[in-house]
């Protein structure tokens, strides 16, 4: 059932009046000219009407609480309910950002640990942790180095390198960084074109963004011979923390030749998703990177944890957010990882590599075609149904509302774009190998529907809130906001 | 095993169907020499018990404290309903609604949250969030740039009176796209119109100023925005968006009303959680709505002709764009936003008003019990909810003193406004009581009476 707007509940002087104060105090103080003439349209309803209007809403979400939501590239694993508990302490939620530094020892003392424990999965000399977001990470990383490049007067490096799988945010990146993109193609087998990427390297080369394992679900083989390329040119590696999970506790990123890289807590370390955000994109930096760094870092000096700054930190790219990035994702990324350990840690990337293995295995088992079939894959992999969009019409969109009505959320579509009509499926370590099996059957049950009635395919989803929407009348014809005059 | 279910048997029945004897094969194709057995210096693994008992230790060190710290960041009283729904797991675990058909929860709060923010600001149309504040205005000015086809300039106006941190952020930003921030001088706690004035042959892509600014004081909004129109360049708004149901819209100031508006959320129902996560807000008037980051919810009907929601022109970003997207900004903090949307359905236009009034009313307050004590002035005599007051020696000693007595006197000026003298920035929400008011007096009086005048 469609649950109405909120402002349809509302009624002219109905209200909450437990959460204002009881009175309106004065503003005649002050000038008729700063204040508002007209109150903002906003709902008047009551208490129980809120909590039953967002209660619906909710029901009315897919998520991991409640759905398998094998989101190839964004890992959907089950985010520990204790970890919000923490963070939401009194003594946490309502520390005040410019706080004295004596007041916050705690909280300090949290995230020196945070930024110790990072350093020791990816082999970093330094973690940052003030990046708000994945693609915020990347701005950091990128920026940092072109601020490398720049001091030591090489002006003209202002390629950036990035492999045609690669995820948007990476070009978009450079993009912002003032930088240029130069794509390089994906072998067939889905390492990277090194004779592609010899002839792009040279002196204007700033550096390249890889992903490894790479957005196409596998580990680049070569990744000592690509930064041995790329340093030889003069260039930096940048790592794009995606798919950490994969290797996590088994491999780290510094070993492999990476100078910075970023981690999204929300997929490694199992903060929420919270319906788009909020992210955290931390940021680790080599020996080299490090004056560069964003600001502020937790430093110790004489046993009290202290910020360091712009004043410690005079070369540093500058600050990304107006206090210290999501310190309350910070938090809780702080006790997953307390939680597991390093013995978890290993645990995390054998068995997100485990699941991700028995799934391509028993889907290829079942005819469908693995992207990679030689390949073993990373804590995801890529399905193509190019075969059966062929024989049936039903394409992967079709493919994908099916799997909603049958009690899944679909995996990703459509990305990598060179992989045609393709599924990234990350099913993540906490998934039991009984729910992988019942995917796998609803997977089989949509192709044979597929080749026996094709249109019942496509009439999917039938089971949610609503049906396929009209995204061209969305943009045609947009509806942005409600107002009450419609 | 923490948050895994495996038994043994599913193990081997697991790896016979690969065909492999042990999970380490699965690792093959790392090559042997980046093989690490596992990390070093990871503490072990603690219980659920043991982390929460470890973490009650630290939360009790940093202290039970009463503050009147703002500059950015305001501690307001939050509704329980405000957590309890925005933590319901359907909400929290989800992600980007990209399968519209099953995100429809989350797909209609956003249209919901950019109704209130379009009503609120006095605009047209909303994003569904950005990070925070700061880097909310970054991406103001880079959507200026972008959006200001006829002047075409890479400089924006901005002034001293705002967060200087905000300025800081936005040059982080802006300064690898080699557009420029151009500061213009403070008078009386406010921007120097005059200066303002001088500036009028010069071509810059936009204005910016925030609402109230900084240093608590109240601009001349109409004046600021007729006058940056008439030298062709657009308006960005930094609004404080709890205030805006008691001041006066950007969408309504001057002739024709701002272009943009932004701001940090966090006064919406957010905890104070040392500075994040928060989420930035931005709205803007319609002709610009193909200039705008991020994500944006629209309405539209499904194949019954039934209304539905999805994610809308998403041709202007990174996934669809590469690089050619208007921001590489993909997430949107859509936790915060939940919390926000709740907040505002609870407290609705009255109380809003209601809490803006309270915290101008407790500040008034609080400054005129402060400005009683020998050694303590008021320096601007306009402001909303923050106000600068001088004392007679240096801000840093008094604030240690008051902080060792549990209180967080406010934030000290020196660093970023040396100009100003010992200045020190004060705010009482309408989560400060009457006895706390009375009590942060006591203390002053006490720790002025007892350190020596420098």
């Amino acid at each position: 059932m469609k649950e109405p707007l909120i402002f349809e509940y509302s009624r002219p002087g109905r209200r909450a009046p437990s959460h204002a104060p009881g009175a309106m105090a004065s503003l005649d103080d002050l000038p008729a000219e700063v204040l508002r003439a007209d109150p903002p349209v906003l709902p008047e309803v009551s208490e129980l009407q809120v909590v039953r209007h967002f209660t619906r809403l909710s029901q009315q979400n897919f998520s991991i609480d409640t759905h398998f939501y094998p989101l190839g590239s964004c890992t959907m694993k089950y985010n520990p309910r204790v970890c919000n508990r923490v963070a939401m302490m009194p003594a946490f939620a309502n520390r005040h950002p410019y706080g004295p530094e004596e007041h916050g020892q705690g909280f300090l003392h949290c995230m020196f640990e945070l930024q110790e424990m990072l350093k020791a999965v990816t082999g970093m000399a330094e973690v940052s942790l003030t990046p708000m977001a994945g693609a915020q990470g990347e701005f950091a990383g990128v920026a940092m180095i072109r601020a490398y490049h720049l001091a030591n007067g090489d002006t003209q490096r202002r390629q950036i390198i990035v492999p045609d799988a690669a995820h948007g945010t990476n070009p978009a990146t450079a993009t912002m960084c003032g930088c240029e993109v130069v794509e390089i193609p994906t072998r067939a087998d889905g390492d990277v074109d090194l004779e592609a990427l010899r002839s792009v390297l040279g002196p204007q080369t700033a550096g390249i963004m890889l992903t490894n394992p790479s957005t196409v679900g596998v580990f680049e083989r070569n990744i000592e011979t690509i930064a041995a390329l790329v340093h030889e040119a003069g260039g930096l590696l940048y790592y794009d923390g995606a798919n950490l999970n994969a290797i996590l506790g088994r491999a780290l990123p510094g070993d492999m030749g990476f100078d910075v890289i970023h981690i999204n807590l929300h997929k490694t370390f199992s903060t929420p998703h919270g319906g788009g955000g909020p992210g955290s994109g931390v940021v680790g930096v080599s020996q080299r990177l490090q004056p560069y760094a964003p600001v502020p870092v937790v430093g110790r000096k004489n046993d009290q944890y202290v910020w360091l700054t712009e004043k410690e930190r005079p070369q540093t790219i500058g600050r990304l957010s107006a206090f210290m990035g999501n310190a309350g994702i910070l938090l809780r990324a702080w006790v997953y990882m307390r939680m597991l350990g390093a013995e978890g840690m290993l645990r995390v990337s054998e068995y997100a590599t485990l699941n991700a293995n028995y799934l391509m295995a028993r889907l290829m088992q079942a005819g469908f075609q693995a992207a990679y079939p030689e390949r073993r894959a990373s804590h995801e992999f890529i399905i193509s149904l190019k075969d059966i969009v062929r024989q049936t019409g039903v394409n992967t969109m079709d493919f994908a509302k099916a799997l909603l009505d049958r009690g899944f959320h679909a995996p990703t579509t459509y990305f990598p774009t060179l992989v045609p009509e393709c599924l990234l499926i990350e099913p993540t370590e906490t998934e039991t190998r009984q729910e992988l099996d019942a995917f796998v059957d609803a997977m089989i049950e949509i192709r044979d529907l597929a080749l026996s009635d094709p249109q019942e395919v496509k009439r999917a989803p039938l089971s949610t809130p609503v049906r396929r929407l009209d995204d061209v009348r969305a943009a045609r014809q947009l509806d942005l906001a409600w107002s009450e005059n419609r | 095993m923490p948050f895994i279910p495996h038994t043994e048997e599913d193990v081997a029945a697991m790896l016979e169907l690969i065909g492999v004897k042990t999970t380490d094969e699965l690792f093959q194709e790392i090559p042997a020499n980046l093989r690490i057995a596992g990390p070093d210096g990871i503490p072990a693994g603690l219980t659920e018990a043991e982390v929460s008992q470890l973490a009650q230790q630290r939360a009790a060190g940093d202290g039970d404290v009463v503050s009147f710290i703002g500059a950015g960041a305001y501690e307001h009283y939050i509704p329980a309903a405000v957590w309890d729904l925005a933590t319901r797991g359907e909400f929290y675990s989800a992600y980007t609604p990209y399968q519209a058909e099953a995100s429809q929860g989350t797909l209609q709060l956003i249209y919901e949250y950019q109704s209130m923010m379009t009503s609120l600001t006095g605009l047209d149309v909303s994003n569904a969030s950005l990070y925070d504040g700061a880097s909310a205005y970054a991406e103001a000015c880079l959507m200026a740039v972008r959006a200001n086809r006829k002047s075409g300039s890479r400089r924006i106006l901005t002034t001293g009176a705002m967060h200087p941190v905000y300025r800081a952020v936005a040059n982080t930003i802006l300064s690898n796209q080699g557009i420029e921030l151009v500061d213009l001088p403070v008078a009386g706690g406010v921007t120097d119109l005059g200066a303002l004035a001088a500036m009028d042959g010069e071509d810059f892509a936009a204005v910016s100023v925030q609402q109230p600014g900084f240093l608590g004081t109240l601009e001349a909004v109409d004046d600021i925005t007729d006058r940056a129109h008439a030298a062709g360049r657009l308006v960005i708004a930094v609004c404080n968006p709890l205030l805006l149901a008691a001041l006066k819209p950007p969408g309504s100031w001057g002739e024709s009303g701002a272009d943009i508006a932004c701001g940090e959320g966090q006064p919406l129902g957010i905890p104070l959680s040392s500075g994040g996560p928060y989420f930035g807000y931005m709205t803007c008037s319609k002709s610009l709505v193909r200039q705008m980051p991020g994500r944006i919810v629209g309405r539209t009907v499904d194949v019954e002709d039934r209304p539905g929601f999805t994610l809308t022109l998403q041709a202007r970003e990174q996934h669809i764009r590469r690089s050619k997207a208007t921001s590489n900004i993909c997430t949107n903090q859509g936790l915060m936003v939940t919390a926000a949307t709740i907040y505002m359905s609870l407290l609705g236009s009255e109380g809003l008003r209601r809490i803006a009034a309270r915290c101008h009313a407790n500040t008034r307050q609080l400054v005129t019990l402060l400005s009683g004590i020998d050694g303590v002035s008021l320096l601007y005599d306009s402001y909303f909810h923050e106000a600068v007051i001088c004392l007679d020696r240096p801000v840093a000693p008094v604030l240690e003193a008051l902080s060792r007595r549990g209180i967080l006197g406010g934030y000290d000026l020196s660093e970023h406004y040396p100009e100003l003298g010992n200045a020190l920035l004060v705010c009482a929400t309408e989560a400060r009581s009457a006895q706390e008011i009375a009590a942060y007096g006591a203390c002053m009086q006490e720790v002025l009476a007892k350190t020596q005048v420098a």
